[in-house]
């Protein structure tokens, strides 16, 4: 029977400094900073733990294939669990572990929030009238991308290579509802003429099936094996080959029908008949074509288009939800997902403006048509490309997506409360919990542990191996009765 | 499986932590369209100045 599907967003962000010149590495760190040093004592990032180079087919790579870890640069873990840091060139947030789609929109909303509030912070600090701006998009438009990845927890004993044959033609399709949009192509052989918008900003960095790349070749199913948990009863499925929403519908989207995807495949409910022929080409010329009437080919030779495909995924998810229910990925929400996933699916099919509150991809087209009309711009003009950006523009009077009539799922006083709050589902509540109450005693955090200094040596420890443990109701009362981190551990027994 | 084969698809209670439905499930395509000519009248005003300068210096570096 399928796991709980616990789950999480890293988002790195596209970033601008205007009115100085400044790197982008430089700026980041400024960024994250000017919001930390404002809110909370700094607790850095603990890499004991991290293996980013261990493959999920069972081997591991040497340094010359695995990520490097920038262990010089900006790392902070901030009360509501998540993780705030620079890499490479970005900031980036990993949301706490949540324990559904919904928390996962909260999350990603207050990560969102903690960047703008970061903008404002930096503002006041450099003081000199120059501006660090955000975006929360995947591309620059010149062949750079970045960005927004899923994780979700899977059962180790599900075989890997049918979690890869069986979850890909989700990862090729799925973008029809959580595709960010993207004016031009920058992929080599087409231009603006041909391709003038499409469906996904990362489609066109897409070059394997499976493989554990990330900057390079990137691969549709990634195979990074770190589980940041027991790695004898879980994995984490590390997913790069999604789109960074602002629309809280498509961020819903993409991750409840991701998780009710992989509960399947964990109970072999899925099948292999909708196996692609090329899922890598098939993943391009579905985002290439708004119309959405391009057809892919199927492995056993039918063509269907990516609406196609999702309804036959939907159906089986429906029937799986008779068969078995869908507890693991959160009754409630699991219907409600199955029921949007529905809505937008004949909406995409028959009426398109009506799924422009829940579709980025859909929001930003009819933006930049109507734009383009009224103006009389052809198409690659930059007037349009400049568009494209500032839909992402993370400043709150800029942000053309919040213009657009875009859905709202969460309350602005809950994505507020998030910013500092951790989810009481799963593990990131004792995170945060102890952060907010002892962050003097805390020396470093990661993903599956804890380590506290309380000025007795050794510094101590305290694992956290099981996503599902040190939720509020296992740890609530005990954290509740606790006045200092000594009483804690020792209550914990470690 | 076969104990949890006949379990009943979980009656919604609409309480104040239900997944509510987004306002727009199916809006009407006039308001919409009356609402883009909205945006599009105020837009002048918040887009970037210069496009072209704009478009050229948003370069990132790769990441993930």
């Amino acid at each position: 029977m399928a796991i709980a599907k616990v789950c999480g967003i890293e988002t790195e962000y596209g970033i601008l400094v205007r009115g100085a010149d400044s790197n982008p590495v430089a700026a980041s760190s400024v960024l994250i900073n000017a919001y930390v040093s404002g809110v909370l004592r700094k607790v850095g990032w603990d890499y004991e733990d991290e293996h980013p180079g261990n493959d999920a087919r069972g081997f591991t790579y040497e340094d010359v294939f695995a990520p490097e870890i920038e262990t010089h640069l900006v790392n902070a873990v901030l009360t509501n669990g998540a993780r705030y840091y620079v890499d490479h060139a970005h900031p980036e947030i990993s949301t706490p572990e949540c324990l559904d789609a919904r928390e996962i929109v909260r999350w990603d909303r207050a990560a969102e929030e903690v960047v703008r509030a970061s903008m404002d912070a930096a503002k006041r600090l450099l003081g000199d009238g120059s501006e660090i701006v955000t975006y929360k998009n995947n591309s620059d438009g010149k062949g750079n991308s970045y960005g927004c990845h899923e994780n979700y927890l899977v059962d180790r004993a599900t075989p890997f290579g049918r979690i890869v044959a069986q979850i890909t033609p989700h990862f090729v399709s799925r973008q029809v509802f959580c595709g960010a949009g993207k004016v031009g192509s920058e992929f080599a052989g087409t231009s603006s003429k041909t391709v003038p918008y499409q469906i996904s900003q990362r489609a066109d960095f897409f070059e394997e099936e499976v493989g554990l790349e990330t900057t390079l070749k990137r691969p549709i199913v990634n195979t990074r094996d770190e589980p940041h948990c027991d790695a004898q009863k879980y994995r984490r499925l590390h997913v790069i080959v999604g789109d960074a929403n602002m629309a809280e519908v498509a961020t819903y989207l993409k991750v409840g029908t991701t998780a009710i995807m992989l509960a399947m495949i964990e109970d072999d409910a899925v099948g292999t008949d909708l196996t692609l022929a090329n899922p890598v080409a098939a993943i391009r010329q579905i985002s290439h074509d708004p119309t959405l009437k391009r057809t892919v080919l199927l492995r056993e030779g039918k063509r269907v288009t990516a609406l196609e495909l999702q309804w036959a995924l939907l159906e089986r998810a429906q029937k799986y939800e008779r068969s078995h229910g869908l507890e693991a990925v959160g009754d409630r929400v699991g219907s409600d997902v199955l029921a949007k996933w529905e809505t937008v699916l004949t909406g995409l099919e028959s009426d398109r403006a009506s799924v422009a509150p829940w579709v980025d991809w859909v929001a930003k087209q009819r933006l930049i048509d109507a734009y383009a009309e009224r103006h009389g711009i052809e198409p690659g003009e930059n007037r349009l490309k400049a568009l494209d950006l500032q839909y992402h523009d993370l400043r709150a009077d800029k942000c053309l997506a919040k213009r657009v009539g875009l859905a709202t799922m969460i309350d602005e006083a809950d994505v507020r409360s998030a910013m500092t709050e951790p989810p009481t589902t799963t593990r990131a509540y004792f995170r945060g919990r102890c952060l907010q109450k002892w962050p003097n005693d805390i020396v470093a955090a990661n993903w599956d542990s804890l380590v506290f200094d309380i000025g007795r040596d050794p510094l101590r420890r305290v694992p956290m191996m099981e996503p599902l443990r040190g939720t509020a109701d296992h740890v609530g009362a005990l954290l509740d009765e606790c006045d200092t981190a000594a009483e804690l551990l020792t209550r914990l027994g470690s | 499986m076969a104990e949890r084969t006949q379990k009943q698809k979980p009656v919604p209670a609409r309480t104040e932590e239900t997944v509510t439905d987004a306002p727009a499930a199916a809006p009407q395509g006039e308001k919409l369209k009356a609402e883009l000519d909205d945006l599009l009248d105020e837009i002048d005003e918040v887009l970037e100045t210069n496009a072209e300068d704009f478009v050229k210096s948003y370069v990132q570096k790769g990441g993930e």
